[in-house]
Order: C-alpha cells, then structure tokens, then sequence
C-alpha cells in the first residue's frame, strides 16, 4: 500500500479542516433560524450556468426511486430521461442512509436521494455542493413547507432538491392492539403487554421517535427538538429505549421484512411508514397506521449534487425530471410516499394519491418532525449546551440493542 | 463396512431426514414462486404463474444474471492460474515460508467477508482513485478472484498429493522437457482437479454478496446484489424466488457434469 | 518450417534453464500469486488493522489520522463488545457442532452405505442448494420460523410451537446455510477410509458401533476439523442472516457494519475480533493435523 504522501498529507489536513469548521462555530452561526444549523460548511459554490449534457449520470438512490422498467416493467421513468437529455443513468440503490453518506465519499456518483439524517453530514464533510435552484426549472412548484428546512440547506443556501417525504407512523394490528391506539405509548409505556411483539426501525435515529413521546410525557426534561437532545435528555430517550428493547420482538428496516412481520403476526405494534401500512392491508393483514398525539419523525428525501460530481450538467437535468409533476406522481406512486411537487397531485393515476399521503395537508406535516442529523451545537438554538452528536447515537443504539 | 440391519435402517433414516432438511426449503421458495400473494404468508392463499412470466420479462435480472456470469468466469480464471501456481510452488518444492503462504492462501475465505470487504474497498479507494478509476466490475472480479484461490489451491494440492513426482521424473529420463511434461502429464493428472476446483470457485463467486457489495462500482449489480435490491421491494419478492428457483434447477446440470468429470479423484475435500 | 524449428529450440532452451534453475522456476511460480495475495490482499488488511488506530471526526465521519488506542480500549472496556464477541463465538460453535451431528450420517450414508453408481448424483444432491442464493434461502427461512408458518404448522399437532425470531432461529438457519461445507469434507474423508481397515475391524471381533468410535471416528476427524472451518468462520462472520431471522440479536458482524460507514476505524477494531478468534482456530485445526484436509 504506497500511497503518494503528499496526497496522504493533503486528505488528513481535508479531514483536519472539515473537523474544524464544524467545531469552532458556536459563537455565530447558533442564534439564527433552526435551518442555520450552528455550523458552516466548507466554501463551495454553486453552478450559475449549465453546460452540455455529459451523456451519463451515477446516481445513489433509495430502492424505487430510480426505476428503468427492467426490475418492474410498470415502473419506467428513466428511459424516457435517457432518451430526453442523452444521459445514461447508471443507478447504485443504497439500503441505508449510513451506505448512502459512505457511497458519496467515493466520488464514484454525482448524486444522491439522501434522507435528512444523511444531508447534514455530506453538506458538513464537503461532500454535497450547493445546488442552484434557478437550475430546476420545476423547483417553483415544490410545496414550500419543503424548501430550505434544516436538513436540505445552510444559512439559506439550498443544497438540494425535496424529492418525497413520509411520517413515521404507528401501526398495529386491529385485532390484537386493543382499544385502538392514539399514542406512542403503546411501544413505550405499554409496551409489555405486546411482549415480544413489538416492532421498532433499526437505525439510531430511532432514538429521536424516543424523545420526542418524552417531549410530551416529560415535560421536566424540556425536549424541544427531538434531533436536539442535550446529555441528559440523550439519557432518558435511551433508558426508554433500553426498556423498550425487553419487549420488541425485531427491529426492521427493509419494508418487506415488516410487511411479512404483521402479516404472521410476529409484530403486533411498532413504527411504519404508509406505504407499508397500505400494502400490508392490501395483502390481507388487519393493521391500521395511525398519525399518534404526540406527533411523528418522518423523512423527507433531497436530491443532493456531488462537490465532486463528473457529470453535472446531467445530474441537474436528472434533480428537474425527477420533480416535474408527472415523474414526482409517478415515483411517489410507486414507492409509496408524498409527492414534494405540489402539481403532482393533478398527474397520479391513483387520484387519492395525494389524500392517502397528505402531501398538501400541512398540518399534518406540522406535526412531523423530519430526520435531521444530530450535531453537538443543539440544532434548537440552544447555546449554553452542547447536544449529543450523531456518532454518539450510533454508539447508544449499538448499546440499546445489547 | 459390515453394518448390522438396525444400524443400515438408521442411517439410511438419518440421511432421509438430512436431504428432507437440505430440500425443503428450497421447496418453499418454488411454492412461494407461484404464491398468490406478494409478500410471503402461510400458507399461499392460491398460486399463479403470474411472477414467472414477470421475471421471464424482467431484463433487470437478465442483465444481472450476465454480470454475474462474466464476474465469476474472470475470478475463477484468475483463481486457476493463482491456486495452481500456488498448489504447485507448495507441493512440488521446498522454500523459506511455504507452511506461511498454505496458510495464509486460506485467509482469504475464511476470514469474514466484511473484513475482506472493508479491506479492499480502503484499499481500492487509496490506490486507484487517485490515478482516475473508480470502482467497478474488474474490482468485484478481484475481490472474487483473492477467496476463490484457495478452493482452487485445495483441488490442486491434494491432487499433486497423491500424484506422485515419479511419473513426472520417469517422462523427464525419457527426455521430455518441462513444458512437455506438464503438457502431456502433469496436466492430464490434475484437469478434472482444476474443475471441481473452478466450479466450486464459479459457485462462491455467484453467490457472493457482502465482498461485492463494498467492492461493486456504480452501475455494476451482481445477481445477488439485484435480489438484495428486490428483496428490499415488496413489489419484486416473488420475482426474486422465480429467480431462485430457476438457479437451483438450472445448477444441477454443471455440477452434475462436473460431478461426472471428477468422479475419480477421491474428492480430497472439495471445498 | 526452420522458424517453428527455431520456435522449438528456444522452448527446449528455456524449458532446460528452468529445470536447471529451481530457485528462478519457484520464483515464477510464486511471482504473480504472491504479488496478490501477500501484496494486495495482506497488505490491505494490514493497512485496515493499522486504520484501527486512528479515530473519526464525530460529525463528518471523516477518518482523523491522529494515531490513538482509543477504538482497543473501548474494545476491551466497553461492555457490550465482550458481550457480543462471546455470543458470536458461541453462536458459530453451536453452528459448527449442530452441523457435524447432522453431517456425520449424511455423509456415512452417501459415502459408504448407497450403492456406489449413486454416490456422484448424491454429492451432487448436497452441492445443488449452494447454487441457490443465500438471501432467498435466508427469507425462506423467514417464512418457515414466522408465527402460524410452516414450521409451527408442522409443530403444532404436537402441541409445541416453533422457536420464533431470534439467537435460535440463527443458529438454526447458519446451520442449514453451512451445512453442505460441512457433509462435503466428510464424505471425502469417510470415502477415503480403506475398507480393509474395517474389515480387519470387524474381524478383530469389534461390532459396528465398537468400529466406529475406534477406527471410524478418529480418522475421519481431521476431516470434520476441515469442514468446521469453515462452519466456524462463515458463522463468526455473518451479518445478514442474523438480521432477517435473529428478531433483535446482534452478533459482531452486525457491530463492524453498523460502524463502517460513520466510523471506519471502529469498524476495523471491531473486525480485529472475528479475525484473530478464526486465525487461532485455524492454527489450532492446523496443529489436530487435519492441514492434509484443508
């Protein structure tokens, strides 16, 4: 392994200053608006103009999002793209957003579908390049509860393209989840009487579905932000957890293991996404997915460009097809998610498209606290703290689930 | 061996229960092929031959299916050329470190695939990217190639082994020049060796995922890493036990083959 | 003519300095290998294991390459780790032991009791499931272990109930995955075993049980020490199926993954576990002289 030290030299003293741009900003950046975030990210520009079309795009992407009809010959909206702008899309599907950040560092892709427990981190490490947005012609119809949120811009600066978004529901089983349940209670406090039946995501940002029920069961601990959580709080959302874990049957995360899960009853209650409520229910399960009194996390997917991208002439062209109306209907469709083009609603060939998904139903969304990487500046304006990163969470849920 | 009449009966009994456990559930994923259902439930409500004509259509898995093919022709022929060399520099002369490197020729399959993921990926990304090149199919291929040697090295070495060097010498007194040699013995000697060994290379590499998920490019998608991508979806899982079930039936004709070919060496441990 | 004359001759010529020259044969023979197993393969686990010293930025998940034995000591202080490298280790024996009682008359059948013009089609009966994917197994298993699936079906006439997600459910299923690397090295080696020696056996006045467990078993042991091999390593290594089928077990391959892409150096420490735990248990097969098997 000889490796050119210069070069050597240089990637440390990239990794020295990226650490140091994020560490030595609590004085500044911390008071301004949630989306501020309390750092700066390394010095990038955005495009001004696009140039030709490189005739390839590399993109990462969550399973369905980037479909050329050869898995699933219903699900087509590439070859069209292809034809359009001669960009050869080549796909790599990521299972998880930790899979996706570590795609990006190769320097292989030009974009990614990043959800919001990805996006900070790829706009911290320089990873992600601001993204133009006078660039995505499309971007002027996009719901604009969507637009320049914590997760997808910094100190205004947009760094991506909303794709989709989803809540994270509670789901049970009508039969044996009785009475019917309004609150994350019945995976926290009353989680024993489903003893081993219990179902939770396998990720560590599961642990803000913890502290977001203790923002409302324990008002002493004054949870604001459930991405925000100061040690003590941290504490108390994995003590939850850690309870929690005597009762869950498995955690998931791919929605088909979850599907079966309720189907066999191996799950009875736990966290679900709508699309994998509404498919379980078409295949014969009694469950009901409920938006529960305290509120959910939820996701909300950007399409971020590359700081390294080879092709990105391409990739912008990709960011406008993938939210121009009928693209955005058409993958919202088939992955089971709200549409982030507020036009969207009008092209679906399921006309309840938009109904089943709440995609304009803002109070709905308002309710939804949207993953969002947690940094040790609390992302709740708080300055007299530092809030627990998300390298720590990682630890804690490797811990949690012993 | 001379068994007594009980002691045949429970063996035979054993070995029923034995193939009973290797096939019934490969059973299951023919059935779910056909289950009515999209999501896997038991038992299926009512069959359909719905998914196969799906998967008959799907060029996902087609494509897939091909770089499979073409990944595990090159790592099995970069593990021929490296197990034989090896197997032969081992059993046929005496060096400095030769107990080290039989050893070390089996790391490669033993140690956990995420380590030897992990490993190669760093690996590729300090060396190859800055000269230009990412990753992609040759990457898989060589990570394929490091595990498949040693199946390739343990066909070989135990062949030689039992080869004596006598037949080797006795065409060298009757003045036959090392190619030669190789060529018109020691080849012969070793050639059904080197295909139970390339098969089974062949066959690691097919159904490798955890090496090739850490060292596949963009674009590349190995037939395992399409299934891992379609098991994910709940729209394809049926496709995916199609695919499954079209596999087993079609690998019995190689192996049978090969089986054939091989049948005279006493197997020294095919694996 | 006279050019592949000529051709001739320089094939004899370097034919003859390679036979007269051992030393520069054996270096061709070794050049290309050890360029890329020792070179390529050892080299990049060596850098891996050295990356373990360094430690990550906590935000960026940049590697930070300030040398630290922070990632050993957690290794060796944090609790959870000991726990879970011991149930890793204890989940492969399992597999492994399960794997031999099952293989061991599997393999006597085929290689000593059926007829031998149906041994070929046997071995290849054992090699047939490797071809099918090891994912499409694992979710077959998935559906059987499932509450009201296959398995409680079968089961509940008897009025027990299928063990359900979980460390069980694991080791049940990385025994079915493993089991062919298990039954083949054992066929060769119960294949291998002279008749005559049995005979004599027998002769000698020993039944069949008496021939077994003093002439059978102990020469057939190396070959199980093979195979279990690669029981043992297989199972320490995996993170998948203890995901589909092992409800909220977490094994040491699922802790490397968790942390390869937030922290690689982490992830290397951890790795170190599974590596040094198979490399002695290769020394240790090597030394039980089942190496001629392996």
């Amino acid at each position: 392994m000889r490796v050119n030290p210069t070069l050597r030299a240089a990637a440390a003293c990239m990794a020295l200053l990226a650490a140091a741009a994020c560490g030595s900003s609590d004085s500044t950046g911390s008071s301004g608006s949630p989306g501020a975030g309390g750092f700066h990210p390394p010095h990038l520009a955005a495009r001004s103009t696009l140039g030709k079309p490189e005739g390839q795009v590399n993109l990462i992407a969550w399973a369905g999002y980037v479909e050329d009809g050869s898995d699933d010959p219903g699900a087509d909206w590439v070859t069209d793209f292809e034809k359009r702008t001669g960009c050869d899309v080549h796909a790599r599907t990521a299972a998880t957003s930790d899979e996706m950040v570590s795609l990006m560092k190769t320097g292989d892709y030009d974009a990614v579908s990043a959800s919001g427990d990805a996006s900070l981190r790829l706009i911290a490490s320089g990873d992600a390049a601001p993204v133009n947005t006078r660039l995505v012609p499309h971007y002027k119809d996009v719901f604009p509860g969507l637009k320049n949120r914590a997760w997808n811009s910094v100190e205004g600066v947009a760094y991506g393209i909303p794709h989709g978004r989803g809540a994270n529901l509670l789901m049970y089983n009508t039969r044996k989840v009785r009475p019917a349940p309004d609150s994350w209670s019945a995976v926290f406090d009353d989680a024993s009487r489903y003893k081993g039946r219990v179902t939770a995501y396998d990720s560590p940002i599961y642990i803000a579905d913890a502290a977001l029920y203790l923002s409302a069961t324990e008002p002493g601990l004054h949870i604001k932000d459930p991405y925000a959580l100061d040690q003590k709080q941290f504490d108390a959302a994995v003590g939850l957890l850690k309870k929690q874990n005597a009762d869950i049957g498995e955690y998931w995360s791919d929605y088909l293991k979850e599907i079966s899960a309720f189907k066999t009853g191996d799950s009875v209650v736990g966290t679900a996404w709508q699309v994998i409520a509404n498919l379980a229910k078409s295949e014969g399960a009694d469950v009901r997915a409920v938006l529960p009194k305290e509120g959910a996390t939820g996701w909300s997917d950007t399409w971020m460009l590359s700081a390294r991208a080879k092709h990105p002439t391409c990739a912008y062209k990709w960011f406008d097809w993938i939210i121009s109306p009928k693209v955005n209907a058409e993958v919202a469709e088939y992955f089971g998610e709200a549409p982030s083009n507020a036009r969207a609603c009008d092209e679906s060939a399921d006309k309840n498209l938009c109904a089943v998904f709440h995609a304009a139903d803002e109070p709905y969304w308002r309710k939804v606290h949207y993953w969002t990487t947690p940094i040790e500046q609390c992302l709740d304006g708080r300055t007299g703290v530092r809030c627990v990163p998300y390298a720590k969470w990682v630890q804690a849920w490797n811990e949690i689930k012993g | 061996m001379r068994l007594s009449r009980p002691a045949r009966i429970a063996l035979r009994t054993a070995a029923a229960v034995g193939f009973a456990v290797i096939y019934l559930p490969l059973l299951v994923v023919v059935l779910n092929s056909f289950n009515r259902d999209r999501g896997s439930g038991w038992p299926p409500p009512g069959l359909t031959l719905r998914w196969w004509t799906a998967a008959w259509r799907n060029t996902g898995a087609r494509e897939a299916l091909w770089t499979s093919v073409a990944a595990g022709t090159a790592a099995t022929a970069v593990a021929l050329a490296l197990g034989t060399l090896i197997a032969f520099a081992v059993q046929r002369h005496a060096f400095f470190g030769r107990e080290a490197l039989s050893f070390a020729v089996v790391l490669p399959l033993a140690l956990p695939g995420i380590v030897t993921g992990i490993a190669l990926n760093s690996a590729f990304r300090t060396v190859l990217e800055p000269l230009g090149v990412g990753l992609g199919l040759f990457t898989v291929v060589i990570g394929h190639a490091t595990f498949c040697v040693v199946v390739v090295f343990n066909n070989v070495v135990a062949r030689l082994r039992r080869t004596p060097g006598s037949l080797e010498e006795a065409a060298m007194d009757l003045g036959a020049h090392t190619f030669r040699v190789f060529a018109d013995i020691t080849f012969p000697l070793v050639r059904s060796a080197l295909v139970a060994g390339g098969l089974l290379a062949f066959a690691l590499s097919f159904d490798e995922i955890v090496v090739t998920t850490f060292t596949a490019g963009p674009g590349v998608r190995t037939l395992p890493l399409w299934i891992f991508d379609n098991m994910a979806r709940p729209r394809q899982a049926p496709v995916v036990n199609v695919v499954a079930a079209v596999l087993v039936l079609l690998s019995v004709l190689p192996i049978y083959l090969a089986e054939r070919l091989s049948s005279d060496t006493a197997s020294g441990s095919r694996i | 003519m006279t050019s592949t004359g000529q051709a001739a001759g320089s094939v004899r010529r370097l034919a003859g300095a390679l036979h007269r020259r051992p030393r520069l044969r054996l270096s061709l023979l070794l050049g290309a290998p050890l360029l890329w197993l020792v070179v390529a393969y050892l080299g990049s686990l060596a850098v891996l294991f050295l990356s373990a010293l360094w430690t990550t930025d906590s935000f960026t998940s940049e590697v930070v390459k300030v040398w630290s034995a922070e990632n050993f000591s957690a290794l060796v202080s944090e609790p959870l780790y000991r726990q879970v490298a011991l149930r890793s280790i204890g989940v492969a024996l399992a597999v492994t032991a399960l794997c031999a009682v099952i293989a061991f008359p599997v393999a006597f059948y085929t290689a000593r009791v059926a007829h031998p013009r149906r041994r070929p089609l046997l071995v290849v009966a054992i090699l047939t499931p490797l071809w099918a994917s090891y994912l499409v197994k694992v979710y077959a298993w998935r559906l059987i272990l499932s509450a009201q699936g296959p398995l409680d079906w079968v089961l509940a006439p008897f009025g027990v109930s299928g063990p359900g997600y979980g460390r069980a459910a694991t080791v049940i299923v990385l025994t079915y995955l493993w089991l062919p690397y298990m039954i083949l090295p054992v066929h060769a080696g119960l294949e291998r075993l002279p008749e005559s020696l049995l005979d004599a056996s027998a002769d000698l006045g020993a039944r069949s049980w008496r021939t077994f467990r003093s002439v059978v078993l102990p020469m057939v042991l190396p070959s199980v020490a093979a195979g279990s091999v690669f029981t043992f390593s297989l199972s320490l290594g995996d993170y998948i199926t203890v995901q589909i089928v092992g409800g909220k077990t977490q094994l040491i391959g699922n802790l490397v993954y968790s942390n390869v892409t937030l922290n690689l150096p982490l992830a290397a420490a951890l790795g170190t576990v599974p590596v040094v735990v198979i490399v002695l248990y290769l020394l240790a097969v090597r030394r039980s002289g089942a190496s001629s098997s392996l």
